[in-house]
């Protein structure tokens, strides 16, 4: 694995330990298809399937990790969605897309942006 | 997670649209739109104003920030929007009190390191946020003083977002670089006096500016033409103060303000090339509507040199100004009226190779030549012009002679008084000047003295006059009384009026 392999692994460990605490469920972790992949996919305290796209960065001198989401990947991100809803025979679902910045500075405290239902 | 709300101006032509920049951040990935028909310049926006609020020491929203411009059916452009948008982004986020009084306009484009540069157009603009009520206006340091022109508005100027910011803050105002203009009492260095002889040229100036008669030059080339026509506006009267708010408005707008000084009482002359187009002549232009040369020269002088060398469209572009003091434009983005009241100049040579005058010695143009360049011109132009005289190359002994002619000064002071004595008589008339007086009032209520009008009904009868012509002789012996101190024109005025119709045989 490589650094950054490393550091995004790192960024959805603790993206899932804060869901975690708020009560979700994580039911799968780096579900890959051919046309991409879903960083996490929950079910939330109120019973709707949560799907999460986590970016980590060491610092956001290259602006915040969420710019990196352009109107690209945000619509691939949506057909991800569907094709998991899909193929889990889960169609008809309550569903919403969150994304979560982990910014993990060398030497001091992560930070964590988390933003419901962007998509 | 914030909403904030700032107020700006965006001017159609010269009338100026309050608008309102509601600013909304909300959750979502970081983005930026900006709603309300936004031109090229406008959506650029975000980018500077982006850096701006980064290089001044402020944080960029990395939220979903939605700009609104209302009323968003309005199409808006230019980079005024800038500050209004700026600012509203910081008090959305709560970086600056959410300001409601006093009201206040923002005006200023940003550069990238948060400076304020000026933007055009800003004496309308604040013309309209006073008109609107607003108790208060932020401009650029630089449009400090042009600004500064309207009363009734507190006037903060700024020279970077910083100091915008800090004003809002704690309402102390920084110190910031007047950039003055020259004084506006300095008249035009053009001066009469530089003239060398030209009698009958001269005396045909002052009737034009006494009367505001649109005036027409023949002449070869070198005899001064032009000189005469530049010096026009050294002797017209200083124009009214509301002439002068009018007049440095629509140079706000065109931006071409910085060429003239601020405020001046003097009246402009524009000189557009006869290759001008209509466009550039009437107003226009893809985006914002840009006043031409007509609206540049409102009160003032429009001097065509080499006339009959103009597109004839161009030439004819001329009719509706000259017949309705003002020009409108229509696009696709929306129609604008600019008021275009000039006193036209028109110049030209008596024939294709110039040297047709005197006795015509070393003309080699023929005969059907020389009709067919000056029938270029088209009648209903010529129709509005009143006075036209041939500008002869002037005498050995007027060029050798030490005497200066009459001083600018000197001759502004006649055609000021004689407007004076033409303003009392026309009192209560829907107009002011003798050029402007209606065909049936001449025949009535302003006709001349008896033996007068016994003379040009005479000369109608002879088929020398039409009536076009009648009319046109009458207005101009007015003018001709008011310089000459005669209550009502008499035969001599009437027939000095008469002469200023030379060079007909050209055009028949």
């Amino acid at each position: 694995m490589g650094r950054n392999q490393i550091l995004g692994a790192r960024g959805e460990d603790l993206v899932a330990v804060l869901l975690e605490g708020r009560g979700y469920q994580i039911i799968e972790r780096n579900w890959r298809i051919k046309d991409g992949e879903i960083d996490l996919v929950a079910i939330s305290d109120a019973n709707i399937l949560v799907f999460i796209e986590v970016k980590t960065r060491t610092s956001s001198a290259f602006g915040h990790p969420l710019e990196a989401i352009t109107k690209e990947k945000a619509h691939r991100l949506q057909k991800l969605a569907l094709a998991w809803l899909v193929l889990h025979h889960k169609w008809g679902n309550e569903y919403r897309i969150d994304c979560a910045a982990v910014t993990i500075p060398t030497g001091s405290d992560f930070e964590i942006d988390y933003r419901e239902a962007v998509l | 997670m914030g909403l904030a709300l700032t107020s700006t101006v965006s001017l159609t032509g010269l009338v100026g649209n309050l608008i309102d920049v509601e600013v909304d951040i909300s959750q979502g990935l970081p983005g930026f739109t900006l709603l309300g028909l936004p031109d090229a310049a406008l959506s650029e926006s975000k980018e500077r104003v982006r850096a701006a609020i980064t290089n001044s020491g402020e944080s960029w929203s990395n939220r979903k920030v939605t700009v609104s411009l209302s009323p968003a059916w309005l199409p808006k452009s230019g980079s005024s929007f800038d500050l209004p948008i700026a600012i509203a982004l910081l008090m959305a986020q709560g970086f600056l009190p959410n300001l409601i009084e006093p009201k206040t306009v923002f005006l200023g484009e940003l550069s990238l390191d948060g400076s304020l540069r000026a933007v055009r157009g800003v004496l309308p603009a604040v013309l309209a946020a006073a008109k609107f009520g607003a108790d208060r206006v932020m401009v650029p340091a630089a449009n400090y003083l042009e600004a500064k022109c309207v009363p009734g508005i507190e006037v903060i100027a700024v020279s970077n977002l910083r100091d915008a910011t800090s004003f809002l803050r704690t309402g102390v105002q920084e110190d910031f670089l007047i950039q003055s203009h020259p004084d506006p009492a300095v008249r035009s260095h053009l001066d009469l006096c530089d003239v060398a002889g030209q009698h009958i040229a001269r005396n045909a100036l002052e009737i034009a500016a006494i009367g505001g008669h649109h005036l027409f030059f023949i002449g070869p080339p070198g005899t001064g033409k032009t000189m005469l026509a530049e010096r026009i506006p050294s002797i017209l009267p200083p124009l009214s103060l509301s002439a002068i708010l009018e007049v440095t408005a629509i140079h706000s707008v065109a931006g071409t303000l910085a060429q003239r000084d601020l405020l001046s009482a003097l009246p402009p002359f524009v000189a557009p090339h006869h290759t001008t187009t209509s466009v550039a002549m009437i107003g226009g232009g893809s985006g914002a509507i840009k006043p031409g040369a007509t609206s540049i020269a409102h009160e003032g002088v429009l001097f065509i040199d080499e006339a009959p060398e103009c597109a004839r469209g161009v030439l004819d572009s001329l009719r509706q100004p000259l017949e309705s003091g003002s020009v409108t434009i229509s696009r696709a983005i929306g129609s604008v009226t600019y008021p275009a009241k000039f006193l036209l100049v028109l110049a030209a040579n008596p024939c294709p190779c110039g040297r047709f005058s005197g006795r015509g010695r070393g003309c080699t143009c023929s005969q059907q030549s020389i009709r067919r360049y000056l029938q270029r011109l088209s009648g209903p132009l010529l129709d509005r012009i009143d006075i036209r005289v041939f500008v002869e190359p002037p005498s050995r002994a007027e060029m050798a002679s030490e005497e200066l002619g009459e001083s600018s000064e000197v001759v502004r002071e006649r055609v000021t008084l004689a407007r004076e004595v033409a303003a009392l008589r026309f009192a209560g008339e829907a107009w002011n000047l003798n050029s402007q007086i209606p065909p049936g009032h001449l025949r009535k209520r302003y006709c001349a003295r008896k033996s007068a009008m016994n003379f040009l009904h005479m000369e109608l009868d002879k088929e020398r006059l039409s009536a076009r012509g009648f009319h046109k002789v009458l207005r101009v012996a007015w003018s001709l009384a008011d310089s000459r101190g005669h209550t009502i024109p008499d035969e001599s005025d009437v027939i000095t009026a008469y002469q200023y119709r030379e060079g007909m045989e050209l055009f028949h």
